[in-house]
């Protein structure tokens, strides 16, 4: 019945699908030309999903099997070097081995589109559920979307086609969600007609390696060319935030499901807010109701994109308020503060002029369980916060 | 068109220069003449991925380039899994009408190091999947692009300058890798060896890579002498590369879908001293040292003899 839905303009259709499997079929309904894989949990069922894809002839991809992730990222740049619309997937280890590609694909200014199911990193090994991965993929120069279900991750990954490929942009565009939580938690996805999803997303077109008209790429740049060129593609990742809210905007227009860069929950009369992206944001929702049916003025926003860090929006949301918190769910060791994100959004403050008490709190490291009853906590801890601080919350200390 | 005649005298030689000149490269670089010979053969429909290495910094200085052929440099361990991606990325647009060009060949340049040692993993890769790619390994025996860095190509008891010659150590205490049979376990059809003193055997074999390439993967490596490196004069390159023939250190092999041959055969050897006496790198070498180098490549002699079925290679003259 999935099968029908997608390979044949029958209309929108829902199914049950996990947020790994709502990432393949998307790739598959964006008629990807090339596809590199290699196994890690909880990547995997994506590799293994597409491969079924190919095995069946329901998508004409040439599927690669790598031996390594740097190998995946690596022959996703050859083909998206000749033009292919290329895709991948990773977790955790394999998003660090690929973290010099990481670097590459952006400076070459390839549109390729990587899944990212996030999970903790070695060591100790984990294979559950944090963002260290993708919060040490920040600055690499890719684009970083940022789903909370199985829904957006299908969302996203279509919204990331017609991103990266867009001429104001290309840039790789990496769409992160929760491992298992997300990757692996089955939910109900309404797939889009087929015939709608390739004419939202008809395919790009981009500086390619052709033999009518050869070109060098990835050459050595010297002291006099090497920062003009890194000058740009700073421009262009600064500047793609239009084009993802432009992005998101027509999505919701043409799919009837409303995207923007930042969403906020509650907001309107907020004087406390939580900050979060991923899953989280499920969890402080339920908790701003709690906290406001014990009178605390509630609110909280989620990030849908990581980077390039949409610091107006978060401005408007957070200025005015009397203290916020931001949680994070992964540890920068020896930072001014432990939370990746609480540094974005203190620096985009900061740069604003605005200063608001902010809570940093750590949660959830290697999957460790958040409860609803923590944020409310967190919304207490708010409304008596009058200087910035730290806590970790859910550890044995 | 890739490959073309077989190529008998100087005269078959191409006359048109695809490996465009103003690059940097050394003086007397040996890879220098390998590329300049490849470019001859590879043809107009070819996309070159080349590893991080000598090759790739010398001759794409931003922004002018040496390449008259699409060209891509990605990093120093992977180049063989951008071919991969280079290559499935045209079949597939191929298949969908997208790609234009008609049978494009996919090629790889990697240094000993960006093959042997950081590129060994994403090259077995590459040969394990049989990607229709030739791989073209210049050999200069060293990091030569960082400054003379043992690699694992490095001969033993070469000087380098993460081998240096002390009191303790004597240069590089283990012998040569042998990426040759690592390559060919992998059960590929073709691969052979050559060195830049017979241009025409290297041509002769690039172009049947690139026939054969139309198949499944393909492996050239050539012995690239380094006059930095291995501390000779510039203008003695092809010399020292001659020696390296004549003494069999070096053997110019060919494994052909089934058939081993040597295509430079060596009635009578001369002694291996005469190919590490031309070079500084092996200018602290003791008697016994020398003679350890010469049971080595006596051995070698002796294996590929066996290979082929008969002595191609004959005893040291005066032994």
């Amino acid at each position: 019945m999935i099968e029908k839905a997608v390979g044949k303009s029958t209309g929108p259709t829902r199914v049950a699908l996990t947020g790994n499997y709502a990432a393949a079929y998307a790739a598959k309904m964006a008629d990807i030309d090339l596809v590199a894989i290699y196994p890690i949990t909880p990547q995997t069922t994506i590799a293994e999903k597409l491969s079924e894809f190919v095995a069946d002839g329901e998508l004409a991809a040439e599927l690669i099997h790598v031996e390594s992730e740097h190998s995946a990222l690596s022959a996703t740049i050859g083909g998206a070097a000749v033009g292919a619309r290329a895709f991948t997937a990773t977790s955790s280890q394999g998003l660090e081995l690929m973290h010099e590609i990481l670097h590459i694909a952006a400076g070459l200014r390839l549109p390729i589109v990587m899944a990212v199911p996030s999970r903790a990193l070695s060591a100790p090994i984990s294979i559950h559920n944090d963002n260290s991965d993708i919060m040490n993929a920040r600055e690499t120069g890719w684009i970083m979307l940022n789903a909370s279900d199985a829904q957006e991750v299908f969302d996203m990954v279509i919204q990331a086609f017609k991103i990266a490929e867009d001429p104001r942009v290309l840039l790789p565009v990496m769409v992160t969600y929760d491992g298992f939580v997300v990757s692996h938690t089955v939910e109900g996805v309404e797939l889009p007609d087929a015939e709608a999803v390739r004419s939202f997303i008809p395919k790009g077109k981009w500086h390619a390696l052709d033999p009518s008209r050869p070109s060098s790429m990835g050459p050595i740049a010297g002291p006099d060319w090497y920062y003009e060129i890194k000058f740009g593609q700073y421009h262009a990742m600064r500047d793609s935030i239009k084009v993802i809210a432009e992005v998101m905007d027509g999505f919701g227009k043409k799919f009837g499901r409303n995207y923007s860069p930042v969403v906020g929950y509650m907001m309107g009369d907020a004087d406390f807010a939580v900050v979060t992206y991923g899953v989280t944001w499920g969890f402080v929702k339920t908790a701003v109701d709690r906290a406001r049916s014990m009178g605390i003025k509630a609110g909280a926003i989620k990030l849908n994109v990581i980077r390039p860090f949409p610091s107006d929006a978060v401005i408007s949301y957070l200025r005015g308020l009397k203290s916020f918190a931001v949680v994070d769910r992964a540890i920068y060791y020896g930072a001014p503060s432990p939370g990746p994100v609480y540094t974005d959004v203190a620096s985009a403050l900061f740069m604003s002029g605005h200063a608001v008490p902010a809570l940093n709190v750590i949660h959830g490291i290697g999957q460790r369980t958040m409860y609803i009853n923590d944020f409310v906590e967190v919304f207490k801890e708010l409304t008596k916060l009058d200087e910035s601080k730290v806590i970790f919350m859910g550890v044995r200390e | 068109m890739q490959g073309g005649k077989q190529i008998r005298t100087i005269k078959d030689l191409p006359r048109e220069e695809r490996f465009a000149p103003g690059h940097a490269m050394c003086a007397g670089c040996g890879a220098a003449i390998a590329i300049r010979w490849l470019n001859k053969y590879i043809g107009d429909n070819a996309i070159v991925a080349n590893a991080t290495g000598c090759v790739e910094v010398t001759t794409t200085t931003y922004p002018y380039t040496a390449w008259r052929n699409p060209w891509i440099h990605v990093a120093f361990e992977n180049a063989a899994a951008v071919a991969s991606g280079l290559r499935k990325g045209i079949d597939v647009l191929t298949k969908k009408g997208v790609w234009k060009n008609g049978d494009t060949r996919i090629v790889v340049v990697g240094g000993d190091g960006g093959t042997v040692d950081i590129g060994l993993q994403s090259l077995s890769g590459m040969l394990e999947r049989g990607d229709k790619v030739m791989y073209f390994l210049y050999d200069n025996e060293a990091y030569m692009n960082t400054g003379i860095q043992r690699s694992g190509a490095t001969p033993m008891y070469a000087w380098t300058t993460t081998t240096p010659v002390g009191q303790v150590l004597h240069g590089k205490p283990q012998m040569k890798k042998d990426i040759f049979d690592i390559v060919l376990a992998h059960g590929i059809k073709y691969a052979a060896t050559a060195t830049v003193s017979d241009v025409i055997d290297m041509s002769n074999k690039i172009r049947k890579a690139m026939d054969y390439s139309e198949d499944g993967p393909t492996f050239i490596h050539v012995l690239a002498p380094c006059p930095p490196g291995w501390k000779y004069d510039e203008s003695k390159t092809v010399e020292v590369a001659k020696k390296a023939v004549e003494t069999a250190y070096w053997i110019n092999l060919e494994y052909d879908h089934g058939v081993w041959s040597v295509t430079t055969k060596v009635p009578v050897r001369k002694p291996v001293s005469e190919f590490l006496r031309m070079q500084g790198r092996f200018s602290h070498l003791t008697q016994v040292e020398v003679e350890e180098i010469q049971k080595w490549v006596d051995a070698r002699v002796a294996s590929v003899n066996k290979l082929v079925g008969m002595e191609v290679i004959g005893p040291v003259k005066g032994r």
